[in-house]
């Protein structure tokens, strides 16, 4: 069985995310960026899955700016076997809509004929939590969101999913669309040698011309805005304060 | 953010300042490009991170314990190396020959700064081994390098060196332990040795201990000293004579355990010979180039790892009012705002950041002897003999003080166990101390680097200064830098030249008496020159657009600048003191003190 894995390059989740002056988004220059981590879980199960004799072949794919190469680069260096980046964006200032990437995935996996696709549950640039649900859509497969437990039992995928209040099991039958959550596994870092052996797999560059698909955006950012500052907090006197403050400002209790 | 080092920082140096790609280019490196170096930096940033800092403070709070059967090492430290060890980190600097990856060692370096500034006592462990190795793998038999090399570059097996004994420390000619020829080839060694680090523990398959000791028979002194690899388990499974004796409580470093070994409490413990008999010394001074490099490098690296949380604790504490509007109800400041802490930082940042461009020049140099034509490794090995005594002390005495700065811009909350700078400062307070004190390289550096080969060490070093002189001419806006560091190089030329002119008649005691001096004066010129060479290519790199990192860029020129208004003066002090060979210090007698 093959496994397809898309992974976006995304602003690294240790830099501090500031708002350009004119509202128009995320100040992205001279900023480090690295695999979205959702995507890290997602590649890192693929390859489990291959490690384990389920998956054959493990292709990661990636949508943006020629830079997203080395991206496709760590997901090589972690085990995945190919790549295919499809050069949607001039610079990294234009983020692919979640359908244009959905619709450009779904003639990537006409293409690829996987048995599996496992992606990020969302990005953690802007959080969109779109594409996973949209491909499925599209190719009319199955899905099964927020993963944090998947087997593969016969031609079906057993997946356990991180829903509010609980876990929730579902067997989905593949082909079928899984998202990675947080807990689904603990990423390996791309050890030396294999950052060397990555150099050597194949990495196939194409345009969304090549499949066909219109990239251009169909929604307007209207605003960015930081987050409002927090405020400063209250000192209480003792504990009967905080409870009273709990209960009648607060209403906690 | 965790403040580790600063990625920024240590890409400047490699692309920047010294070329990373110009050594990729090379046949010797064409397996390697600087997008996968930047990809083995980005595993190292992440695993440092991760992996190696989050216990660094548990474990200096921790120190390993004997009960005298066994060390106790809290098992983070064998966890955290089983994952360096997987991701393939030690055989990076290893040549393809023996196993490793061949990285440029420049490369290597800058990538091992991550780990000695996020938690070096756990590094200590596999830094020992590494050295261990190189020395194997230059003077070791085929029969020991069959047996010990392979697992030693994986980091299964870790190494020692073991030089030092309980009445033997600068002074290795003294040394007592006794290694008796057996029939079959293989020696008995018989003897205690002090100051092991990594010396007994159950952290790795094997111990391979690295041994000095005498024949009986051989030449007194340093001409008698033999070399021997003294493995903790011998081939056949059994156990060796070595018996640890005791720990070491030390100051810093505590992670790394710091033994006193007894060798041949029994029937004498197995060794074999390394390198030819009586030769030992020589075989250990080969390794001891990239050993003192490493001590180096880990100074600048704490220092480095210091100033950033000072950095960033001066720009979050708020304290005080601006002295031009000192409305009690007006908000108070950020510390930093304040001229003597901004003072505190620059300095920091001059001698933190100076000492790391010293390390990574002298890697790049490694990198020339390996990899460079004829002339130029004959060129990188004369800049080597007189750089490393300087490359070894001055970040360990200067970083340290970068680290006693990150302290007092903490103030009280420094002087706490609740920060971690107090603790990098006593980490690295080892650095002036191991692999050769201070005054063992100033001793090293004024009475052998210096006059040897007729000078011609010292006279490169100060043609590479003025190539640098040259290149700044005529750009106005690093004029003012230019002038105080030539200034410096003439200085330091004209003081050497008169010292050695005095030396004959005044004799070798008086010519050396302020060797250390000389040492922190030479050290700071070397440093100066850095500075320029990186106000130089911050210069080159803004004129390129700078790429979104201009604040970064013109604070390497305001470095630049620093250092050479309120460090590089000091020479002209330290050049008044001993250029006339003064003998205060010498004359006075030991009863007067």
């Amino acid at each position: 069985m093959k496994v397809l894995v898309p992974v976006k390059r995304v602003i690294d989740y240790n830099v501090k995310v500031r708002v350009k002056a004119d509202g128009s988004g995320v100040d992205l220059a001279n900023v480090k960026m690295s695999m979205n981590p959702f995507d890290e879980i997602a590649v890192e199960e693929a390859i489990r899955l291959k490690e384990k004799g389920v998956a054959t072949e493990v292709v990661a794919v990636s949508i943006g700016v020629k830079q997203a190469q080395e991206t496709l680069r760590t997901a090589l260096a972690m085990g995945a076997d190919r790549a295919i980046l499809i050069e949607a964006a001039e610079d990294v200032t234009q983020d692919i809509e979640p359908l244009a990437v959905a619709k450009l995935l779904k003639a990537v996996v006409e293409e690829e004929q996987p048995g599996l696709v496992i992606a990020g549950k969302q990005a953690i640039d802007n959080d969109m939590n779109a594409t996973g649900q949209m491909l499925a859509a599209l190719l009319g497969w199955p899905q099964a969101t927020f993963a944090s437990e998947l087997k593969i039992e016969g031609d079906h995928a057993v997946v356990t999913r991180e829903v509010d209040g609980g876990l929730q099991t579902v067997k989905v039958k593949l082909p079928a669309i899984v998202t990675a959550d947080l807990r689904l596994n603990e990423p390996r870092y791309a050890s030396l040698p294999n950052i060397m052996k990555a150099k050597k797999k194949p990495l196939e560059v194409k345009t969304p011309a090549d499949y066909g698909v219109d990239v251009s955006p169909r929604l307007t950012v209207v605003s960015t805005s930081e987050p409002p500052a927090r405020k400063a907090g209250v000192k209480v006197a003792d504990v009967a304060e905080l409870v009273s403050k709990l209960k009648n400002e607060a209403g906690v209790l | 953010m965790p403040d580790i080092l600063r990625r920024e920082d240590l890409d400047f140096l490699l692309n920047d300042v010294f070329d990373l790609e110009e050594l990729c280019r090379r046949p010797f490196y064409a397996e390697h490009e600087r997008a996968d170096i930047d990809a083995m930096m980005d595993t190292a940033e992440r695993l440092a991170e991760e992996v190696f800092q989050p216990f660094a403070a548990k474990l200096d709070a921790n120190e390993p314990t004997f009960d005298g059967e066994r060390v106790h090492i809290i098992p983070e430290v064998p966890a955290a190396l089983e994952t360096y060890r997987q991701a393939g980190f030690p055989a990076m600097a290893f040549p393809a020959e023996i196993g490793g990856m061949g990285l440029p060692y420049m490369a290597a370096t800058a990538i091992g700064a991550w780990f000695a500034a996020a938690n070096g006592p756990a590094m200590g462990y596999l830094s020992l081994t590494g050295w261990a190795a190189n020395l194997l793998a230059t003077h070791g038999s085929e029969e020991l390098k069959a047996r010990y090399l392979g697992p030693m570059c994986e980091g299964r097996y870790f190494g020692t060196m073991c030089l030092s004994e309980p009445q033997a420390g600068s002074s290795l000619g003294d040394i007592r332990t006794r290694a008796e020829r057996r029939e079959d080839g293989t020696f008995r060694l018989f003897g205690s040795k002090m100051w092991i680090s990594g010396g007994e523990h159950d952290m790795s398959e094997n111990i391979i201990h690295f041994v000095l000791a005498r024949i009986p028979g051989a030449p007194p002194g340093v001409k008698g000293i033999s070399l021997f690899c003294v493995p903790r388990i011998l081939p056949d499974g059994a156990r060796n004579d070595v018996r640890l004796m005791g720990l070491n409580h030390k100051m810093g470093n505590r992670g790394t355990v710091n033994t006193a070994l007894a060798f041949g409490e029994k029937e004498g413990a197995v060794g074999w010979l390394v390198g030819q008999e009586n030769h030992g010394l020589a075989c250990m001074f080969v390794m001891m180039n990239e050993a003192r490099v490493s001590v180096g490098l880990s100074a600048a690296a704490l220092a480095m790892t210091g100033y950033l949380h000072a950095l960033s604790y001066a720009r979050e504490r708020l304290q005080g009012r601006p002295l031009t509007g000192r409305d009690p109800s007006a908000p108070m400041i950020p510390i930093i705002q304040h001229a003597d802490v901004r003072r505190m930082l620059l300095q920091a940042k001059c001698y933190a950041e100076g000492g790391m461009a010293l390390c990574l020049y002298a890697a790049r140099l490694i990198d020339d002897l390996r990899s460079g034509t004829d002339e130029d490794a004959a060129e990188a090995r004369r800049l080597l003999e007189i750089l490393t005594p300087i490359v070894k002390s001055w970040p360990s005495e200067f970083g340290l003080r970068a680290n006693d700065n990150a302290i007092q811009v903490h103030g009280g909350y420094g002087y706490t166990r609740d920060y971690p700078v107090e603790r990098m400062y006593r980490d690295n307070r080892l650095n002036p101390i191991h692999e050769g004190t201070k005054g063992i390289q100033g001793l090293d550096l004024l009475g052998r680097k210096v006059p040897m080969e007729g000078g011609a060490p010292f006279r490169a070093l100060l043609a590479r200064m003025r190539r640098t002189l040259a290149e700044a001419e005529g750009d106005e806006a690093l004029a003012d830098i230019r002038a105080a560091v030539a200034e410096a190089v003439d200085g330091a030329e004209r003081t050497t030249a008169a010292m050695l002119a005095a030396a004959p008649k005044a004799g070798a005691e008086a010519f050396t008496a302020n060797a250390t001096i000389y040492l922190d004066m030479l050290g700071h010129v070397t440093v100066g020159w850095l500075w320029l060479r990186q106000a130089l290519a911050a210069r080159r790199a803004l004129a390129a657009g700078g790429a979104g990192r201009e604040d970064f860029l013109r604070g390497k020129i305001d470095a630049a600048r620093w250092f050479c208004r309120y460090e590089l003066p000091l020479t002209h002090a330290w050049r008044g003191m001993i250029e006339g060979l003064d003998r205060t210090t010498l004359d006075t007698p030991p009863e007067h003190l």
